[in-house]
């Protein structure tokens, strides 16, 4: 169970926002995260708290394969995003590197930024404004993604039979 | 029950008889391709598996197009490291800043043939799909298992089929249907998808056409694009693959999650305006727009037919002086040929400035930034907010007619009124 502050960004959150093209020759996790979420807020960055939680509307990670966008949320701090939906290059790459991905209905309506949220992914569960909110239920392969702690550590474990 | 060409391809590859849309399956890759700046991420996290080596060298190629040349020493160390780890792994092919953007080196060099299963760290790699191969975009970690390992898993696509009926009217493109598609479809419209293009106006479609339709399947969420084989395919693809094609054609019965039919005679040239592909109009709807910048190039039009179609529009006039015009051609291939036809002459006569063969201003990266307020007019794919430089800039995309026809007068002009 997580308690954390939200950030609603709204729908078709691109990964140009997330992380802005002209970052993308920086390989330092540390670097890339100063400018996470810079094409939407520039202030992000250096608002953004460990444990805090991303919300979107529709479509969230559209665009590029750029695995730099989710790095740069990650080490921002933020370890789960919620969204209407995901883009689909967006949402694996979150996954293989331990963000969780997760879908909710409408959430995008009903969580402003600064909202407290409270995530239970083991009861597939949000809590916001004293409301229960369900989540669309996690594929097994990324629940155990998620808690191997992304796709490195999955080949690791699991290279024999991959 | 009939299947797709995509889930035919991904059930060859995964070992089984078939597969159905929504199984997850693990399919062994025939190539992978990674660019400048995803190349290092990838092979990071390979090592980071615990494998000190590429699965096959001969099937991993790395290609520095994103930034080429490099412009400052952080993108000169990345392309750097990936000079030194293709040496190092003796990988069979390596192309370097001199050889263009990824999506057009592939197929002109014979990397590409029918029935692959062809991955990239690079969104638009859905462009492949124009040679009848399953080709899909994927993250750096995602490569660094397929670099380890040879394999990836693959949550099998439902298949949307797009009924192209009649032929695309004079001035009017290949760029124009899709921009037309993404209207209908929707920049999520398509998620987790395969786009299966057909129809008259396909079959009558060159290959160049075919690659702008499939590279723009991932603007509107799709997993690939993707063309029946065909003679015309086959055409392109003599005397550059060395394998054997392998020829899938989707059953009669096979199953569609949704059959859009476009009627290619209607449409008229489309624009795609600030700040959403899909945000798309008749170009006969827009007011009059002024622009500052035009870049005619990228994986989505700057092949040879782009450059020709430019060229006549520019030839013998000189282009507005409210514009600068950026031409990039898509590969050296295509510069040279551009050059043997004396296209470049012409469009330098006109006022282009020609950049190298690489993605440039497509993503932001080089060779034509956007200043705030300012307008650009683009052949390629994106233009989200801030794409092509700065957040208060605006893009708008379109084929390369109507961007020749808007660099004579300085505002968005319809190609069919020049």
């Amino acid at each position: 169970m997580q308690n954390s502050k939200a950030w609603n960004f709204g729908d078709n959150v691109n990964t140009d926002f997330i992380l802005p093209g002209r970052y993308l020759e920086l390989t330092d996790p540390k670097k890339l995260a100063e400018h996470a979420m810079e094409g939407l807020d520039p202030t992000f960055s250096s608002n953004v708290k460990k444990g805090d939680i991303i919300i979107g509307g529709k479509n969230f990670g559209l665009g590029s394969s750029r695995e730099h966008a989710p790095i740069a949320l990650k080490y921002s701090g933020i370890n789960i995003i919620v969204a209407e939906s995901f883009a689909r290059i967006f949402y694996r790459n979150a996954f293989n590197i331990g963000i969780a991905a997760i879908e909710c209905q409408n959430i995008s309506h009903k969580v402003k930024t600064g909202d407290n949220i409270e995530v239970n992914l083991a009861k597939g569960k949000i809590l916001v404004h004293g409301e229960k909110l369900s989540i669309k239920p996690l594929p097994e392969f990324m629940l155990q993604l998620l808690n191997e702690g992304g796709l490195v550590n999955y080949i690791k474990n699991h290279i024999k039979e991959w | 029950m009939g299947y797709t060409i995509s889930e035919k391809i991904l059930a060859e590859h995964a070992g089984l008889k078939h597969v159905e849309p929504g199984e997850i399956v693990k399919a062994k890759i025939d190539l992978a391709m990674a660019p400048d700046l995803t190349a290092v991420l990838a092979y990071n996290a390979m090592k980071e598996m615990g494998v000190s080596k590429v699965w096959d060298p001969s099937k991993v190629i790395f290609l520095l197009d994103h930034i080429a040349p490099s412009t400052n020493i952080q993108n000169a160390t990345l392309h750097k490291q990936c000079r030194e780890i293709a040496y190092n792994e003796k990988m069979k092919y390596f192309y370097d800043i001199n050889a263009g953007v990824c999506h057009q080196v592939l197929p002109e060099k014979g990397h590409v043939y029918p029935g692959m299963l062809l991955v990239g760290a690079d969104s638009h790699t859905c462009t492949h799909g124009a040679f009848g191969a399953f080709a899909t975009g994927i993250g750096s970690t995602d490569m660094g298992a397929v670099l380890a390992t040879g394999k990836l898993w693959f949550k099998v696509p439902e298949t949307i089929k797009i009924e192209a009926v009649g032929n695309l009217q004079d001035r009017v493109y290949p760029k124009d249907l899709i921009l037309k598609i993404a209207k209908e479809i929707g920049a999520d419209g398509a998620t987790y998808s395969s786009i299966e293009f057909t129809g008259e106006s396909i079959k009558n479609m060159s290959i160049s056409g075919r690659m702008t339709l499939c590279n723009m399947a991932i603007e509107m969420g799709g997993k690939t694009g993707i063309v029946e084989t065909d003679e015309i395919t086959l055409e392109y693809l003599r005397n550059r693959i060395i394998q054997k094609p392998n020829i899938f054609k989707s059953d009669s019965d096979a199953m569609y999650s949704k059959i859009l039919k476009i009627n290619s005679d209607k449409i008229v040239p489309q624009v795609s305006c600030p700040h959403s592909v899909d945000n798309v109009r008749d170009i006969t709807e827009l007011k009059s727009i002024n622009i500052n910048q035009i870049f005619i190039g990228s994986c989505t039009n700057g092949r040879l037919d782009d450059l020709e179609v430019t060229a006549e529009i520019l030839k013998n006039k000189i282009i507005s002086d409210k514009v600068r015009l950026h031409v990039t051609p898509a590969s050296m291939g295509v510069y040279k040929k551009a050059l043997e036809k004396g296209l470049i002459k012409i469009l330098i006569d006109a006022g282009a400035v020609i950049c190298n063969p690489s993605c440039g201003a497509c993503f932001g990266g080089n060779n034509g930034i956007l200043a705030p307020g300012e307008v650009g007019l683009s052949t390629s794919n994106r233009n989200f907010k801030g794409r092509q430089g700065s957040p208060e800039a605006q893009v708008y995309l379109c084929s390369p007619a109507t961007a020749a026809a808007s660099a004579l007068t300085g505002v968005i002009t319809d190609p069919r009124v020049i």
